[in-house]
């Protein structure tokens, strides 16, 4: 293995670790605060002081959480310097605005209202305190929302242009970004799988206390927050999750047929539903994909298009440029020699903008912006290259969908118990029913985590789709630094974990002993 | 090209302004690195208290003075960042430690112990401060990298900045960034004895900040003097209208003759500094030191950040090649994306004025040991 090929990989192992530890938090603060807020609005509504030990119950799991959330998020937007830092001239013009304007509109607000969310609860008034609460809440739902418009134009990047005198892509249209279909459904299912992953963890927690036989009515009361936001957010997570897969079957095909598997696509295209994928198999052999599978008729079709009949095509067909009959694009080997001619004509058009000449100038800008989304395959050895891992992105996909089916009926159930609370209190599976939510907690972070990887290991090799691969991204620097930091932030966010873990577990215990309402 | 000029000394501005509220926030810093000077355990509580209602302040600034370097001159983002790798790693480390211990130090369960969370905001205050400052010397001083964008089509070696092989270890090794450093130390460590004076009803506390204060101060002081000594004569590359840059003599000198009114802020910032200082260390009873100390930082910081970036000057000279080095000119965003970011900076007025409402509001009448 080269130097190149291990920095980069060390830089995306890191960046990945980084990623992944910031997610454990992330969704839990999202969710949580959202339910803080609404169990302070009911406090202020009614007056009655149980409400009050609710929240302010929540709202010390939240503070733990949150702490380690802000302490893994800053490296993350540092990163982009230290380990991409080729990236961050390459598309620094489009990708720093949403990260500027999320520390300016959403940071400050969090960490503003959080103090006096904490704080204040005898320095200002109670209208005040709800504001604050839900304003700490808002702040942190708007960092997710610029953090994800800053991702999904990696994506799918939009409303930018190349500019061959500076050699970056500039942006050309602010809301092209902000508002691009990549950016509005991976909001949306962001933050809602969000809310699903804290209304799990308030009915586990609940769980864990009714099974201890504590605070049967704070839990009860907790439950119906807990379980209202996480149907809310199970179901609506379950609906935008259906237009993400739309929006990736249109702007990254590839992504969409690493998650199902399919080499060869077909149109009336079948979804396999349970499969285990041929460790043999590669893009460029003629072995089965799966040693075995369950496929519904119809369902990639209907699922990435709303149409049962179109054509959804395979890795094998991406890269020999087969897209349905009469609707055939590039292959890829066709792509990377667009790619090499594009970098060829950026080369010449600096000689002739040095030499003055800006006929040639014109003519060779043009002609450049015209194949430029092809740039990036300039930089592949070989069109295989772009095919990412597919066993990674099949595996970690269909085990999110299937937790995700467990909790749409485990959430649905819980709220229905809420309601009818005889049908399970006195129960003998009442105790079984508890410990299933307990144990929903870590499945639905694994879940959430799995989300991420499908997004992020789904769209390799590339950092920005098509125009940036991983190993152009990176900084001049050698393996063996990355490789240390690796270490050195593996130990760190371990160690921050296993306090967090245990914190959290500490004042689940404690808090839960003491006389809530 | 006017209008883009315009918006790049704009959004240097900013940058500036940036700069500067962080360099005053760094005030939580400099009362981590004074916790060990109280051994009384209700005393070093009260400066936790105080502090840990701050220090999302300061954490929230670093993270948006990185977010608007990123979208403004992503040029240095990318050459700093990833040059200076160590240098700005044992940075993010030491602030990624300080934001957990606030909140974890005295939580039952939190499986180190609160001395160890102590040590953490202990390196955090020492640590934060004085790399920090070798960070922003090294925008002075120079460092050494070079800028190729045309290596981005070598598909063998795309990487357009290059660095030497230390990644930063140098820049620390750098005796006049230490210095930039450790003033930056002792200036945090002044600013936080103002402060807890000013936030803290409690005599013991204040008592005992203004011992303290009477040795940080003039320490900060002998060491902004040895660093304005050595700015005003040190080099620095200076850019023409073509963009040829070279190094000249007493560059920053040159800047604060040639623009009157950087040098009125400096000297303004300066006197309000040492008023601040100088009457809470002769008025036992007066508290609010910190206000004409913190406005005093503000403009020091403002100045010397122009000196840096305006007057034709490389804001970030290259030791190994001055035709590398970073300019305003060389290193912005678009004209587009500059617009972009100006209308939302119309926004920052009324953020400011939320954070100082709450602020207000939680501090009105001091911390004492009474409450919650």
């Amino acid at each position: 293995m080269n130097e190149l090929t291990q920095v980069v990989d060390w830089s995306r192992a890191q960046f990945a670790l980084t990623a992944i530890y910031h997610w454990l938090f992330v969704p839990l603060t999202l969710g949580l605060g959202v339910i803080i807020a609404i169990m302070e609005t009911i406090y202020y509504r009614t007056r009655e002081e149980q409400w009050l030990h609710t929240t302010k119950f929540w709202m010390t799991l939240f503070g733990v959480n949150f702490a380690i959330g802000v302490a893994t998020g800053i490296i993350l937007e540092f990163e982009f310097g230290t380990n991409w830092s080729n990236y961050s001239w390459f598309v620094g013009d489009i990708f720093g605005a949403p990260l500027a304007i999320e520390g300016i509109l959403a940071f400050f607000m969090e960490s503003t209202f959080i103090a006096v969310m904490f704080f204040g609860w005898k320095k200002v008034s109670a209208r005040f305190h709800l504001a604050s609460t839900w304003l700490t809440a808002i702040g942190a739902t708007l960092s997710a929302l610029w953090i994800l418009v800053a991702n999904a134009w990696m994506q799918y990047p939009a409303g930018c242009e190349f500019n061959p005198a500076t050699m970056r892509n500039e942006m050309t249209s602010f809301w092209a970004v902000a508002c691009s279909p990549m950016a509005v459904s991976k909001f949306f299912h962001t933050v809602l799988s969000a809310w699903t992953l804290a209304g799990v963890f308030v009915v586990g927690v609940c769980g864990w206390m009714l099974l201890r036989g504590r605070n049967a009515a704070h839990c009860w009361r907790s439950l119906k927050v807990g379980a209202w936001v996480g149907v809310v957010g199970i179901l609506l997570t379950s609906i935008t999750g259906d237009s993400s897969a739309v929006t990736v079957a249109k702007y990254q095909p590839m992504k969409l047929a690493a998650m199902e598997g399919l080499y060869r696509g077909s149109a009336g295209q079948s979804i396999v539903a349970f499969g285990i994928l041929n460790p043999a198999k590669t893009a460029t052999n003629n072995e089965e994909p799966y040693l075995f599978d369950i496929s519904v008729p119809y369902g990639l079709s209907l699922l990435a298009t709303h149409d049962p009949h179109a054509f959804v095509p395979g890795i094998e067909d991406i890269i020999a440029g087969r897209n349905g009959e009469g609707r055939d694009t590039l292959t890829y080997a066709e792509r990377i020699a667009r790619g090499k001619h594009v970098q060829e004509l950026i080369a010449q058009h600096d000689v002739a903008r040095r030499a003055g000449d800006l006929v040639a100038v014109d003519s060779l800008g043009k002609a450049i912006n015209a194949d430029f989304r092809h740039f990036g395959y300039a930089y592949l050895d070989s069109p295989t290259e772009a095919v990412p891992n597919v066993p990674l992105t099949f595996y970690t996909f269909h085990f999110m969908v299937a937790v995700g089916g467990f909790l749409v009926v485990f959430l649905l159930l819980a709220l229905l118990f809420v309601y009818r609370r005889q049908l399970i209190e006195g129960r003998k599976w009442a105790k079984a029913w508890w410990w299933l939510s307990i144990i929903a907690i870590p499945l639905t972070y694994l879940c959430s985590a799995s989300g991420w990887i499908v997004a992020e290991v789904g769209r390799q090799p590339w950092t920005i789709q098509d125009l940036m691969p991983n190993k152009v991204a990176v900084s001049d620097l050698s393996a063996g630094y990355v490789q240390i930091t690796f270490w050195i932030f593996a130990v760190l966010f371990t160690a921050l974990l296993i306090a967090d873990v245990s914190i959290i577990c500490r004042q689940i215990s404690k808090k839960s002993k003491e006389d809530l309402g | 090209m006017e209008t883009y000029n315009i918006l790049q000394n704009y959004w240097w501005f900013i940058i500036s302004v940036l700069g500067a509220v962080l360099v005053f926030l760094l005030l939580v810093q400099g009362g981590q690195s004074l916790l060990v000077h109280h051994r009384d355990v209700g005393e070093r509580s009260l400066l936790v208290k105080s502090l840990g209602r701050k220090w999302e302040l300061t954490f929230t600034t670093l993270v948006t003075f990185g977010g608007a370097f990123f979208a403004s001159f992503p040029l240095f983002y990318s050459t700093s960042f990833g040059g200076a790798y160590w240098l700005w790693m044992l940075i993010l480390f030491s602030f990624v430690v300080q934001a957990i211990s606030y909140e974890y130090r005295t939580k039952q369960g939190n499986v180190y112990g609160r001395r160890f969370y102590d040590a953490l905001l202990l390196v955090n205050g020492v640590v934060g401060p004085v790399l920090l400052g070798v960070a922003v010397a090294g925008m002075f001083f120079g460092a050494e990298f070079t800028v190729t964008k045309s290596n981005l089509l070598d598909v063998q070696s795309a990487t357009i900045s290059t660095w030497g092989p230390l990644h930063g270890l140098e820049a620390i090794a750098s005796w006049r960034n230490l210095l930039f450093g450790v003033m930056l130390f002792f200036l945090a460590r002044t600013l936080a004895s103002l402060y807890f004076i000013n936030n803290i009803n409690d005599a013991a506390v204040s008592s005992r900040q203004r011992v303290l204060l009477s040795w940080n101060a003039p320490a900060f002081v002998v060491l902004f003097l040895a660093v304005v000594a050595v700015l005003l004569t040190s080099r620095g590359v200076a850019v023409d209208e073509s963009g040829n840059a070279q190094w000249v003599a007493h560059k920053y000198l040159t800047n604060y003759l040639e623009m009157w009114w950087a040098l009125v802020t400096l000297v303004a910032g300066v006197g309000l500094v040492l008023f601040g200082i100088g009457r809470t260390l002769m008025r036992r009873d007066y508290t609010c030191g910190i206000w004409p100390a913190g406005a005093g930082t503000l403009l020091v910081v403002l100045s010397l950040f122009w000196v840096l970036g305006y007057n034709g000057t490389a804001y970030y000279p290259s030791l190994l090649d001055a035709q590398s080095s970073l300019t305003l000119r060389n290193s912005a965003s678009s004209e587009f994306t500059l617009t972009v970011m100006s209308v939302v900076s119309v926004l920052v007025p009324f953020v400011v004025g939320y954070i100082a409402w709450c602020w207000f509001l939680m501090d009105r009448g001091g911390i004492s040991r009474n409450e919650e």
